[in-house]
């Protein structure tokens, strides 16, 4: 049981979402968007989420788009993750999603909700930084539109009121070809040891990765180690691994050394897998 | 707008106009408010699958999802179907022991079959891993979701000549 009460309202446009969220958070209710609305159940829960207003943002159109206009496709903030395998526009987001959770919640967990995560794997965002989409935002200075590498650090950095709309990807980049592993500590469904993602564009590799640390990253450092190609596959690896953000996780799931053991091995392959291919 | 909030949720092709805190979660609308008890409260986290329920066609875990946002949704629940080939292809193949974590995987295979009547044994184990069974070794369940998933596809065959000359 939640054990707390909040307000529920579902507005129809982005507008009127902004002004809901003005009001209720003058009101002191401390407003939150939701795509969808599991963390409100699962962390509200257990007391590490509160709210005392929920605004549930799936019956706003623009939210859930699921188009491609001219080169580009859109995906709006409120698509579930199973719709977007389904119509899998984007083979590689296809993979890194079908290894979020199990087939059941994803028709629940959205991917907006997933990249705005405060279960901070966050792993449907790999694709986006790989494919260097762009965000757009709206809030209570109206609607942009920004890079994704430049808006997510971390988290995506939205200010007070601000929430994700839809996120547009270059057709060109969907259909790069890729990489993905996901490694869990056991069963086949649930949260990572470690996820990697990978995909060439423009003949360079380029890598994001998740579970490594308390928050996924995609590292042009790392990239750059990987890319360096006058070494051999272990040496650009071994100083890649060099170049590793911290802090690395230590927790139920494994040890930083199992982690960083396992990264060393899906690094290899990820770097023969893709240099195997023309693009 | 309040904490509290009047809906009307069509269950099992039924209005069922209700109460509700907005913070209740479509398993206890169901199992506190409504009586209906055979979606079954396990992990209350998403996990396990014992509280599955069929919403718009989909297969949806009733503890991940708050009962307002049911509102407009056609929700079936276990006590909703009757006498379908699943449920008759779970006893014929022992696919439960202590039953508890029967309904959930009941509506999960009874979804499956709807949406993908042709699902290969992949898809079939991509959606069954959402469930989780502490008493069975799984095999029965396996056995019993692909017995009639073969069944409704023989049916499907067009007839031959020969059965047609019969
Ligand atoms: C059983 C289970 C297994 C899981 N396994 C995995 C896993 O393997 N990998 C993984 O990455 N995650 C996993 N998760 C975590 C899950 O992906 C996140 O909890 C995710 O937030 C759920 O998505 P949602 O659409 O329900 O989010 P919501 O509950 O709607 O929102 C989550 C957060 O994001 C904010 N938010 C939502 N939408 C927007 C928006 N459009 N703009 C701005 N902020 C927004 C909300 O305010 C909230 O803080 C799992 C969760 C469950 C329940
Ligand atoms: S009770 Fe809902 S998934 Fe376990
Ligand atoms: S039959 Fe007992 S949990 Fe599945």
């Amino acid at each position: 049981m939640i054990p707390f009460e909040f307000e529920y309202i579902k507005p129809n446009t982005l507008e009127e979402a902004v002004t809901l969220y003005e009001r209720l958070d003058s009101e002191g209710k401390e407003p939150v968007y939701i795509s969808g609305g599991t963390e409100i159940i699962t962390l509200g829960r257990l007391n590490v989420l509160y709210t005392g207003a929920v605004i549930d943002l799936k019956s706003i159109p623009e939210c859930h788009v699921m188009t491609r206009e001219n080169d580009r496709l859109v995906l709006g903030g409120c698509c579930p993750l199973t719709e977007v395998e389904n119509a899998n526009p984007f083979p590689l987001l296809t993979s890194a999603s079908k290894e979020v959770a199990d087939h059941t919640a994803r028709t629940k967990i959205t991917l907006g909700g997933n990249i705005c995560a405060n279960i901070f794997y966050r792993e449907a965002v790999l694709p986006f930084l790989l494919a260097e989409s762009t965000v757009t935002i709206m809030g209570p200075d109206g609607k942009k539109t920004l890079p994704i590498n430049d808006l997510f650090d971390q988290t995506l950095q939205l200010n007070k009121g601000e929430f994700l709309v839809h996120i547009t990807t270059d057709i060109s980049s969907t259909k790069a070809p890729f990489f993905h592993m996901k490694r869990r500590k056991q069963w086949t469904t649930g949260y990572p040891l470690i996820t990697v993602s990978g995909m060439k564009k423009d003949g360079d590799i380029r890598i994001a990765i998740s579970g490594l640390c308390p928050f996924p990253f995609r590292s042009e450092r790392i990239e750059s180690c990987i890319n360096d190609r006058f070494n051999s596959v272990e040496e650009r690896v071994s100083s890649a691994l060099q170049q590793l953000p911290g802090p690395i996780l230590n927790d139920t799931e494994g040890s930083d050394q199992f982690r960083i053991f396992t990264l060393k091995n899906i690094l290899s392959d990820l770097v023969k897998t893709l240099e195997g291919v023309d693009h | 707008m309040s904490i509290f909030q009047y809906v009307v949720l069509k269950i099992n092709g039924e209005d069922r106009p209700v109460m509700i805190r907005s913070a209740d979660t479509l398993l206890e609308v169901l199992r506190n408010e409504l009586g209906l008890t055979g979606s079954k409260p396990g992990c209350l986290n998403g996990d396990c699958g014992a509280c599955t329920v069929i919403v718009d066609g989909k297969p949806m875990k009733s503890c991940l999802m708050l009962g307002v946002e049911g509102t407009g949704k056609e929700i079936t629940t276990i006590e909703g179907l009757q006498g379908t080939a699943i449920q008759q292809a779970f006893v014929e193949y022992f696919a439960f022991q202590c039953g508890y974590c029967t309904p959930g995987y009941i509506m999960n295979c009874q979804s499956l079959i709807e949406n993908e009547p042709k699902a290969t044994d992949e898809k079939i184990s991509e959606w069954l891993k959402s469930n989780i069974c502490r008493c069975t070794g799984y095999e029965e369940i396996e056995t019993a979701i692909k017995s009639v998933l073969r069944e409704s596809n023989s049916k499907d065959r067009p007839i031959s000549r020969e059965s047609e000359m019969d």
